[in-house]
């Protein structure tokens, strides 16, 4: 099973929560502060779910979403 | 095409003139008096290696000279009247973006469909063109060896100060022929100089851009500073004019321009007869128009008869140069009209005392 | 545990912060247009031609050549920058009032000579820039600041089905309508400019890829709604999918 994390760039994202409705694992919500251009970013719920699928960066407009595959080591 | 002396008609010096100064991009539009400019292009350039497009109309005719000289190529257009009403847009854009190009008016009469005779009266369209605060460089030819010669000289000077320079013809010159020998030993100076800021790829460097929108506040106020800066070297390195029989310390001057001035010349030997001495003064470059020399040669006559195949756009140019309305006598022929060397003399006659 | 990031933004897109409104089409198509050249490797071969609109700002947002162009005359200029240099990746962006409207000649043109080249067409009902005016592209009914009883067939005729007309065109090769609302439309939409660029590259010919796009802020819609309007009702009358595809 494939785990992730995504970054969401504070200033480019513009609220618009495209990648809330994108997300299979409801791991990004509608934030709660403003950047400075007035916008609500999104935020990343981080609950263990995320599987960096990269659906919701491929949906994201704005470039606002960097997304990392989290890979165990190897165990000898 | 054959060197020595040679059987040539005004458009097709124009042609043999863009060709041998490495122009190798013409998109033109069909119209008269001009036709024969794309139909020889339509031939001659493939043979060159470059590329010729009947564009649909003059709008993307200009607006192809755009891209092509964006992209670092040499090109050029040409039209009639009309057509280069339909051009003005373009014009602006290029003069905004600084994009080098030789434009051709083959003027014929006007206003909107007009004639297909010759005229002058897109004098104010060439010197005073399109929207926003630009120039571009005019140059007046008066017969064929000068149809080749300063079509040849503009793309050096096109690509020199990243200017369009318009070549003012009319519909005479066009279709004229004369049994010349065209100097075509010279080769274009600026034909290899590096042109930076063209897009040809972002090969080891960012991407640039052509633009002419300019939102910074103060960036476009500043944009037209440089401009005016260009416009000033331009006034200063590139006037030029003729100037004619003043050796002969005439009372008279004649100031005209392409082809009119090829008549006041017939109508100085007529006057010279009739013991009425004349000088001719011919401003070469429209814009920028040489006024103080003609101020200086204005100084030495009592009058200043000023002849256009049009109702007075070159005469405006000439009373600022002069500065004595009272000096200054004008006859025009507008719409097609042209005038004879006797008809012009018969008009000095008049007005000599 | 090791971490590897496994999207990001692509290197062909500047650092600037996209202008454009929240969920406009024009963020999304720039990136994966930015992201094709990356995957193409053709970032130092690429010349493109952005239109008068709210895109007039594209070369801020690209890292490759770019010029402006009069309202319309993209296709044109874009021609010409292909003719002078063949081996290049020439495309024009263009949006509704640009290419249906004023530059209704200069595709037509474009298309029916054949040229070699991409045209992306950005399609989203309503001129975005000068604050949502009627397009050529406005549905029937739909209401805009100079169709404010909505556009009607008696005085306004009917909205323009560019891609279904450029495709009878012989010399056209390739003609497709996508989306963009969620992620698996932007990756079709992505598939269908590739395939525009591939066509280019391999000298196949004219392509033409229609993109439904949302103007949330002209649509009077937040983004999640213009998307649902997008699914709902403009695919309605512009169908998705592909028109041409001919050798």
């Amino acid at each position: 099973m494939k785990k992730g994390r995504i970054r969401i760039d504070e200033e480019r994202c513009k609220g618009c929560l495209l990648c809330v409705e994108e997300c299979p694992k409801n791991e990004i919500k509608k934030g709660g502060k403003i950047n400075r251009f007035g916008y609500t970013f999104a935020e990343f719920c981080d609950n263990g779910s995320c599987n960096a699928c990269t659906l919701c960066a491929i949906v994201c407009p704005d470039c606002a979403i960097e997304v990392i595959e989290i890979t165990e080591d190897e165990k000898k | 095409m054959t060197t020595g002396k040679q059987l040539i008609k005004g458009n097709t010096a124009i042609v043999e003139a863009a060709l041998d100064a490495g122009c190798r991009f013409y998109a033109g539009y069909p119209i008269t008096p001009q036709n024969e400019i794309p139909e020889t292009m339509s031939w001659r350039m493939p043979e060159e290696g470059g590329t010729f497009i009947q564009a649909e109309s003059e709008l993307i005719s200009i607006n192809m000279v755009f891209g092509a000289s964006a992209a670092g190529a040499r090109a050029m257009t040409t039209s009639s009247s009309p057509g280069i009403s339909l051009m003005q847009e373009g014009i602006s854009y290029m003069a905004g973006c600084e994009l080098p190009a030789v434009l051709v008016n083959v003027m014929r009469g006007g206003p909107g469909l007009g004639n297909i005779a010759p005229s002058q009266s897109d004098y104010f369209q060439a010197v005073k063109p399109g929207h926003g605060d630009f120039h571009i460089i005019t140059l007046a030819p008066h017969n064929i060896s000068e149809m080749y010669d300063y079509t040849f000289d503009a793309f050096d000077l096109a690509d020199k100060y990243r200017i369009p320079v318009m070549i003012l013809a009319d519909g005479l010159l066009g279709q004229l022929m004369e049994n010349v020998e065209l100097d075509r030993s010279r080769k274009p100076a600026l034909l290899n100089a590096p042109k930076p800021w063209a897009l040809t790829g972002a090969s080891g460097r960012k991407g640039q851009r052509i633009v002419s929108l300019l939102m910074q506040p103060g960036a476009l106020e500043k944009h037209n500073m440089d401009l005016n800066e260009k416009y000033n070297l331009i006034k200063k390195n590139e006037t030029r004019h003729e100037l004619a029989g003043m050796e002969k310390s005439p009372e008279y001057l004649i100031a005209a321009f392409g082809t009119c001035a090829r008549i006041s010349k017939g109508t100085m030997n007529i006057a010279a007869d009739a013991g009425i001495k004349t000088g001719l003064f011919r401003p070469i470059t429209l814009w920028p128009f040489p006024y103080e020399a003609l101020k200086e040669a204005a100084k030495k006559v009592k009058k200043v008869f000023v002849f256009e195949m049009n109702l007075g756009q070159m005469v405006e140019d000439v009373r600022l140069a002069v500065g004595d309305d009272s000096k200054i006598e004008f006859y025009g022929r507008p719409g097609g009209g042209v005038p004879t060397a006797e008809e012009l003399f018969e008009f000095i006659r008049g007005k000599v005392k | 545990m090791a971490e590897k990031i496994v999207y990001k933004k692509p290197d062909s897109l500047t650092d600037k912060i996209f202008s454009y409104c929240w969920g406009c089409g024009h963020s999304t198509v720039h990136k994966i247009i930015a992201e094709l050249i990356d995957e193409l490797g053709m970032r130092e071969k690429t010349i493109a031609v952005a239109p008068v609109g709210c895109a007039v700002f594209a070369y801020d947002f690209w890292n490759f050549d770019t010029t402006e162009a009069a309202h319309g005359r993209a296709p044109v200029v874009a021609t010409a920058i292909k003719r002078v240099h063949p081996g290049h990746l020439v495309f024009s962006y263009q949006g509704d009032g640009d290419l249906a409207s004023i530059g209704m000649a200069e595709i037509i043109h474009t298309a029916n000579r054949g040229e070699n080249l991409t045209i992306i067409f950005i399609n989203n009902t309503n001129y975005g820039m000068t604050g949502g005016q009627m397009a050529p592209t406005t549905l029937i009914g739909q209401k805009t600041t100079t169709s404010p009883a909505g556009r009607n067939i008696k005085q306004n005729g009917y909205p323009i089905k560019m891609s279904e007309m450029l495709a009878q065109f012989e010399s056209v090769k390739y003609v497709e309508r996508v989306k963009v609302t969620n992620a698996a439309s932007v990756i079709k939409a992505k598939k269908a400019i590739k395939k525009g660029f591939l066509n280019q590259l391999n000298g196949t010919g004219f392509s033409f890829i229609e993109v439904l796009s949302a103007c949330p802020a002209n649509w009077r819609m937040e983004p999640l709604a213009a998307k649902a309007h997008i699914d709902g009702v403009i695919s309605k009358y512009y169908p998705v999918g592909l028109i041409k595809d001919i050798k």
